[in-house]
């Protein structure tokens, strides 16, 4: 069932990304982690869908964000950050998805490992969180090719500043700052040993990002001895236009 | 259909399409393969799109467990590669 949605702001994350807000009337509310599918429709009647993951925490206020990252060839993802306008209403069907969630009632020790824009449903976790007023310990580890590349940073900052059992830590693959710790390169099993959950907290899991991203973290996640039923993954092609 | 590069993405990404069949979402249920017995859930599952329609493969043998094609006038859907499905009581 496609539901009838309108844009009403719009802000740009970095140079490529852009975070869409929308109203939904008829929108039943979303879990942390969920995603839509969005349905663009040409005059001639050709349409292309794409899956996206929600940003913003469950509300009861009928909107939802999507951070969408503009991919070389994407045709949905090039139009909804360069060419969307506030107030054009675009078809959703959703939310979907039930296995890559976190609900405020679980209390358990949490591990969030982003790749690029895989963080956007991850970021959802951390807001709702937070609006919940959760004191479940929350980790993320996120990856992104340099500081310009990061999302929602001001907020993830404001957000572990003030609450200790949230700690972000980045890391860069291939432009670092000046002050980073490590030289650039990609999460290796002594970066996940030093900066996850160790697992004798047993930890629920929760990596999104590209498929090969996806497949080797949560390998070095199994071999530090994460038990593979904690590990719950969401990946996404290079081809496709998802987030 | 080539094993070894990364040309899939999760079985959750077929929720929407399997929506408009099912009133529950099976990508949150348990599957067993017809082929090698591994229960796994549906999410898990490798999804290929590239395809005309979509195409799950299990994360442990790559045997085909779910197609789906959309014609113009019909929906066909495929499941014989999974012995059950099971799915938590809401």
């Amino acid at each position: 069932m496609w539901r009838v949605g309108k844009v009403v702001a719009l802000h740009d994350e970095t140079s490529t990304a852009r975070t869409i807000t929308i109203e939904i009337p008829d929108w039943p509310g979303h879990a942390a982690g969920q995603h839509v599918d969005v349905r663009l429709t040409a005059s001639d009647g050709y349409s292309a869908v794409r899956s996206y993951s929600i940003a913003s925490a469950p509300n009861s206020e009928r909107r939802i964000e999507l951070t969408v990252e503009r991919l070389p060839k994407g045709e949905v993802s090039t139009y909804l950050t360069q060419e969307v306008a506030i107030s054009d209403r675009l078809d959703f069907r959703g939310p979907i998805g039930g296995w890559f969630v976190w609900r405020t009632q679980q209390i358990e020790p949490i591990q969030l490992i982003a790749g690029g824009s895989g963080i956007v449903p991850l970021m959802s976790m951390i807001r709702s969180r937070a609006s919940a007023g959760s004191t479940a310990p929350f980790r993320l580890l996120y990856s992104v090719r340099e500081p310009g590349a990061v999302f929602y940073r001001d907020e993830l900052r404001a957000l572990s500043d003030k609450d200790r059992s949230l700690i972000v830590n980045y890391v860069y693959t291939r432009v670092a700052p000046i002050d980073s710790p490590r030289q650039p390169g990609r999460i290796d099993a002594a970066l996940i040993a030093n900066t996850t959950w160790p697992s004798n907290l047993a930890p629920t899991c929760y990596v999104c990002g590209p498929t090969p991203f996806v497949e080797s973290v949560a390998g070095f996640l199994s071999a530090s001895g994460n038990s593979p039923n904690k590990i719950r993954t969401e990946r996404f092609g290079p081809t496709g236009d998802r987030k | 259909m080539s094993s070894n590069s990364y040309d899939y993405v999760d079985g959750s990404a077929a929720a929407g399409e399997l929506s408009k069949i099912f009133a529950v979402d099976v990508t949150a249920a348990e599957g067993q393969c017809a082929h090698c017995g591994a229960i796994k859930r549906f999410a898990d599952a490798r999804l290929y799109t590239q395809s005309p329609g979509i195409v799950a493969r299990c994360t442990v043998c790559e045997h085909v467990l779910l197609r789906l094609v959309n014609t113009p006038q019909r929906v066909l859907l495929d499941v014989r590669g999974m012995t059950y499905l099971s799915f938590d009581r809401a």
